[in-house]
């Protein structure tokens, strides 16, 4: 999932308010229709409520205020209080939302519409439908990238990254991946674009400016058969030191060299893992494991799995707020 | 039966996309205009008991014009232009004309959604100066001892349905079956397929039946069938009735309280609207929405024979039919198939190798193979032959 980051005097503020409040972290339950909301400290659900149908991609705007979930079976996004999990509205998103990024400007809403092979940009203060951009079919992935220029997206059929500018809204270039693109993250100085190939079994790093590929990784876990490793969610620390990517029914999560894309480590999660997402201080890792309907918990410095939680049927997204 | 005759050329590019899309890629390729040729043959099955839920009348062809439209959207970015020559009718004589023409007209990929014999008459007319698609025929002579160069298959084999429902068994642990078998010759090439699967996962048959009665089961069911499957203790009762005859009469009438596979109950398939993970969903929506239907097998397969032909051009960039074969038989080519894995074609039988979905009417059981059946390769090639079981090697 898509996901802002703190700025420096925010983390101060936070801190000197309620220097005792753990983070919290949100999971979408794609069959359950609901929201679990688990305390980063204990690592324990501390809240689940019900949301739109069918939700998957979830985001938090840059002062972790609201939640933006897209609910794809009701056809729109909500967005929700993250601190008291109230609803407070609803955006129109075209059919079928599925991820979606939202701008650093925090007012364009860049959404995936699966089923219409368009991406559609949303206003979030004037609930206006600013575009609606005809791309390859199955949109799936979002990302826009840290600097507000690119939004970019994945096509899963089409096999496709599509680049738009987010000045003029309007497609700019398409690049050919492996097979099933899935998600994509922009590198925290926008530099570079990690995208994820489901069926592919592969990762590829594009350089922002020229759109050219520069690595591809592949990935290898003993006594797992190579078409069962299809990399899914993708998640960099701010720091640029660490990636990590989900592997889907190879049941792992990859930790890999941000900067020589060599692969760390593997950790065995839960079942058919797809989202991953990083606490703000990227201290932990959380995977969403959709078939287990758990998620588990990757200490970053330790290089351990610590915890596995049960949370509703098919977790889907994951977002952290501090 | 009445005769439906579609005959479509779709080019269903420009209308879509033209506008929004200001391409300022490169061209990757200067302008590629792809044909592909569908034929379809509706059979005519014959008087059936189990007739109150028709089959739909264009299986096959819907799935062909759903893949023309995932191959045309990734083709606009590419500026590649595919176009269908479609034919779906009942009388084989006019697709074999329609062919051959379309093959005098520079037409080389054929997704041939037809009984084995009418695609034996295609090939010894084109020799291999065609790449056909089998979408229509499980039989398995013609992945095994035809060896047919350039014939590839994307229709899962007998072979390969009766392996995904026998696996299955076998990790469930019933290991005794009933055999029943209708009178077609289809049905007697299903039931040998069952006997093979019997053998290699260690089933044992402990009573096989064939059916001839010809009373209307709507009314004797009931009557009928526990007499009729009155044997020595089994686990299940597999029925072979390809056209649907009988077999639906079976469930719940059966002389012990068993379930029912094969053919009907537990059906191993090549697609169905149950299976709805991997972006299933999707493919399913896209398809109902154009064809006002759900999509089934045949449709699957023509689908599959009409999208690897787009994967293939999308990444040579040329409509050569020797380095469109090649490709899609090479280690590079994939097709992301909505099942959970990547799928390719068997260098020797040319068969795509899939997993194989074990559904009832309105679920999902399962989905071959399973765990714990191992491969040297990959597991994918415990269903149906396997290399070293087939003479041929199409690549």
């Amino acid at each position: 999932m898509f996901k802002k980051r703190l700025l420096t005097g925010l983390i101060a503020g936070a801190l000197f308010s309620t220097p005792l409040f753990a983070g919290t972290a949100f999971i979408s339950n794609e069959r359950d229709n609901t929201i679990s909301v688990i305390d980063t400290k204990s690592w324990e659900v501390v809240n689940t409520f019900n949301v739109g149908m069918r939700p998957r991609g979830i985001l938090l705007n840059s002062d972790y205020s609201k939640l933006y979930v897209c609910a794809s079976d009701s056809d729109r996004v909500e967005i929700y209080d993250a601190k008291t999990f109230e609803f407070i509205t609803d955006l129109p998103s075209g059919d079928d939302p599925e991820q979606f990024a939202l701008h650093p400007n925090d007012r364009l809403l860049f959404i995936a519409n699966e089923d219409d092979d368009i991406v559609s940009v949303v206003d979030t203060e004037t609930h206006q439908v600013l575009a609606q951009i005809e791309v390859g079919i199955e949109p799936e992935g979002m990302g826009v990238s840290p600097d507000g220029k690119w939004a970019v997206n994945t096509s899963e059929t089409t096999n496709m990254l599509h680049w738009i500018d987010t000045e003029t809204l309007e497609l700019v270039d398409n690049t050919v991946i492996d097979q099933r693109p899935r998600h994509v993250e922009f590198t925290h100085d926008s530099q570079r674009l990690w995208a994820s190939a489901e069926i592919g079994g592969t990762v590829t790093i594009y350089d922002v400016d020229s759109r050219e590929e520069i690595h591809k990784i592949n990935f290898e876990i003993k006594g797992v058969h190579p078409d069962r490793i299809q990399p899914v969610g993708i998640q960099l620390t701010q720091d640029g030191r660490y990636a990590f990517v989900a592997l889907g029914p190879a049941n792992h999560v990859a930790m890999i060299d941000q900067q020589t894309y060599e692969v760390l480590e593997y950790f065995l999660v839960g079942r058919r893992v797809w989202g991953v997402g990083l606490t703000p201080d990227d201290k932990y890792v959380i995977s969403t494991n959709g078939v287990s309907g758990d998620v588990s918990i990757i200490d970053v410095e330790k290089r351990e799995v610590i915890k596995t939680l049960k949370v509703g049927r098919y977790p889907w997204g994951v977002v952290a707020a501090p | 039966m009445k005769t439906i005759k579609k005959l479509i050329t779709a080019p269903v590019t420009a209308c879509l996309l033209a506008s929004a899309i200001a391409l300022s890629t490169p061209a990757h390729s200067e302008g590629l205009e792809v044909r592909i040729a569908y034929l379809g043959f509706e059979e005519d099955k014959g008087p059936l008991l189990s007739n109150s839920f028709p089959e739909p009348e264009d299986s096959g062809l819907k799935g062909a014009e759903v893949a023309l439209r995932d191959n045309n959207s990734t083709g606009r970015f590419l500026k590649q232009t595919y176009h269908l020559d479609a034919l779906h009718t009942d009388d084989a004589d006019e697709l074999y004309e329609f062919a051959t023409q379309l093959h005098a007209d520079g037409v080389r990929f054929f997704v041939a959604n037809l009984p084995a014999d009418q695609i034996r008459r295609l090939h010894e007319t084109f020799g291999d100066d065609a790449l056909l698609f089998n979408a229509g025929s499980k039989d398995d002579a013609l992945r095994v001892n035809e060896c047919i160069p350039g014939l590839l298959h994307t229709l899962p084999s007998r072979a390969m349905l009766a392996d995904a429902l026998g696996q299955w068994l076998a990790a469930r642990r019933w290991n005794k079956w009933l055999l029943v078998t209708g009178q077609t010759e289809d049905d007697k090439a299903y039931a040998a397929a069952i006997r093979r699967a019997a053998d290699r996962f260690g089933g044992r048959i402990v009573a096989e039946k064939e059916w001839d009665f010809d009373t209307d089961l709507r009314r004797t069911a009931q009557q009928e069938l526990p007499m009729f499957t009155r044997a020595s203790d089994y686990d299940v009762v597999i029925v072979a009735d390809e056209r649907g005859d009988f077999g639906e009469y079976l469930l719940y009438n059966t002389w012990l309280p068993r379930p029912v596979a094969g053919t009907q109950g537990l059906m191993p398939t090549g697609w169905h609207k149950a299976v709805e993970a991997w972006g299933a969903a999707q493919l399913h929506s896209r398809f109902e929405r154009h064809a006002d239907r759900w999509m089934n097998e045949l449709d699957y397969a023509s689908w599959a024979g009409v999208r690897t032909v787009g994967e293939a051009v999308a990444a040579i960039k040329t409509t050569e039919l020797k380095d469109v074969r090649a490709f899609i038989l090479s280690d590079d080519f994939q097709l992301a198939g909505f099942k959970g894995r990547r799928l390719e074609y068997r260098p020797w039988s040319g068969q795509l190798k899939q997993p194989i979905p074990l559904v009832h009417p309105r679920a999902l059981v399962s989905q071959s193979p399973q765990e714990g059946f191992l491969h040297p390769v990959t597991d994918l090639d415990t269903l149906g032959f396997d290399a070293p079981e087939s003479q041929c090697h199409v690549k």
